[in-house]
């Protein structure tokens, strides 16, 4: 189904749910996280490998209650500040974390797509994690009781992934690197794609990524939706908006300020884009 | 070569201990930049895997992210995540692992996780993110980190990744498949585990540090090695090929990208 994304994130985002926006680095749907915070979305269960600037920019303006995560920074580029006063000092307000190595998120989200209970890694040997957080255990092999790391799997209520493209009748491709989107889409209740264009009919490739019509719930167009990650073949990566994030998110101010006049103060993706492109020039 | 900074000093030592056509999980930061330094010297053929899925790329500047599109336009093959850390990582294909870390102990122990307690932290760092299964899994780790007491510590605030454990075998008892730490590149030197204890100890000092600036820098009782090496100064090639692949970078970094409206 078309929609616009005001109607999506209106009808299937709700407050308390738990929310996967996917995308690893790459194809990271920041529209769709924007258009969340406009619409005031509270107590979510934020579900990422990597938070990124579109989980620190969610967190620091107050719309989750929970972080399941396995790597929480400014890639390349140091802290996500919004993040570490959450955990440091509750700011805006506790924020309760399920936090993964990456190789144990991945075997999360592998389970939640096959619908089976848990994943099952040899993992987390030697380290902390599983004395912090209870969804960390172990498992005997039943076939020859080799101890193994076991997490359970992740089910989102909403997986939301940005793709270069779909076709008319909903089918979505992704090209490039692309993280557990796979996974995550599949695993999810429901399954919002925002994409860069739609086509009459996808290119036929017969191993590109595609995610059929019959498992996506909705299709947004939305151009520059990644931006200020990237959409391989459409834009790249601004590197350097992820630099100067630092200095903007560091501070409580600068990061309210900021978000105010580009989030908040815009209607849609397009002012945002339109809104920073003014600044730039 | 008196006139190279100690962080071109430690990508070099580093690059120099990969070999041509070994498979490496690389890290971004100095061991992007130690490996990528391996591949356009000595190791041509060198396999480099980023954990964003690009594996036997070759990116002409490095890249900022572990994910950038530079790093997938460049790469033999682009596979999803949960297979690098499956079907590559877990199944024992990766020869070498290269970490950083916050802090690490005397048996190679990383914390990336907190400063302070884990529910209250005073500093709240990344976390873990690929570190652990890439400790357990490799066959080798090499570890680059700057030396500080902070940094090279007595205690842990975390354990986010093992090296030895507890020495004396104990990693090698908990059934842990790769061969733990075999190297800390630092910028006074090198850290190898002792054969026995595998505590780490001081191997290697570069040319103009000294044991006694090594001791400063670590913050448990450093032990050295019965044989102590020099490590060679870098050679003009290795100089010219590091610096020109920053300065790529750093210009590629700055080139304004294109908002798309």
């Amino acid at each position: 189904m078309m929609l616009s994304l005001e109607e999506a994130i209106e009808q299937y985002v709700v407050d308390g749910a738990s929310v996967a926006l996917e995308g690893f680095t790459h194809l990271i749907p920041f529209a769709a996280g924007h258009e969340i915070i406009r619409q005031r979305r509270r107590d979510l269960h934020l579900i990422r490998m990597t938070p990124d600037l579109v989980y620190d920019q969610m967190i620091g303006m107050g719309c989750a209650r929970k972080l399941t995560f396995s790597w929480g920074g400014n890639p390349g580029v140091g802290s996500l500040y919004r993040l570490r006063d959450a955990a440091e000092q509750q700011w805006p307000h506790r924020l309760e974390l399920d936090e993964h190595s990456h190789a144990g998120m991945a075997a999360a989200f592998c389970a939640g797509a096959a619908r089976l209970p848990f994943g099952i890694l040899r993992g987390y040997v030697g380290t902390d994690l599983p004395a912090h957080n209870p969804n960390i255990r172990s498992v005997s092999c039943p076939f020859t009781g080799e101890t193994l790391a076991a997490v359970p799997a992740i089910n989102p209520d909403v997986t939301i992934l940005h793709a270069q493209r779909a076709d008319l009748a909903g089918n979505v491709a992704i090209e490039g690197i692309v993280g557990a989107a796979r996974e995550a889409a599949l695993a999810a209740k429901t399954l919002i794609v925002t994409v860069e264009e739609i086509v009459d009919e996808l290119p036929r490739a017969m191993n590109a990524i595609v995610l059929p019509y019959w498992v996506v719930n909705a299709v947004v167009l939305c151009h520059g939706g990644a931006y200020p990650s990237y959409a391989q073949g459409h834009y790249a990566r601004d590197n350097a908006f992820y630099q100067n994030w630092d200095a903007i998110g560091r501070e409580r101010a600068s990061f309210l300020a900021w978000m105010e006049q580009h989030v908040l103060g815009t209607r849609n993706h397009g002012e945002f884009l339109a809104g920073l492109q003014q600044e730039a020039a | 070569m008196s006139d190279c900074t100690r962080d071109e000093w430690m990508a070099i030592a580093a690059a120099r201990l990969l070999h041509d056509r070994c498979v490496c999980f690389v890290g971004i930061g100095l061991p992007s930049a130690a490996c990528n330094l391996a591949r356009l010297t000595h190791a041509p053929e060198i396999v480099l895997i980023y954990e964003s899925g690009t594996i036997g790329t070759r990116p002409e500047v490095l890249p900022l992210s572990i994910g950038d599109g530079e790093l997938a336009e460049t790469a033999a093959c682009v596979i999803p995540l949960p297979e690098v850390f499956s079907y590559y990582l877990q199944a024992g294909r990766v020869d070498i692992g290269f970490l950083g870390a916050a802090q690490i102990d005397r048996h190679g122990n990383l914390n990336s996780t907190v400063i302070g307690p884990y529910e209250a932290p005073t500093t709240r760092l990344p976390g873990a993110g690929g570190a652990p299964e890439i400790a357990l899994h490799a066959k080798q780790v090499f570890v680059m980190l700057k030396a500080s007491k902070r940094s090279f510590v007595e205690q842990l605030d975390f354990h986010s990744s093992a090296g030895y454990l507890e020495g004396y075998g104990a990693r090698a008892r908990s059934g842990a498949p790769g061969g733990g730490p075999r190297a800390v590149i630092t910028d006074f030197g090198m850290l190898a585990p002792h054969p026995q204890s595998e505590e780490l100890q001081l191997v290697a000092l570069f040319a103009d540090a000294t044991v006694d600036e090594a001791r400063a820098a670590v913050g448990w009782p450093l032990q050295v090695a019965d044989r102590l090496d020099t490590i060679a100064t870098p050679s003009a090639h290795e100089l010219d090929t590091l610096r020109a692949l920053n300065a790529r970078t750093r210009e590629a970094h700055a080139r304004p990208v294109h908002i798309p409206l």
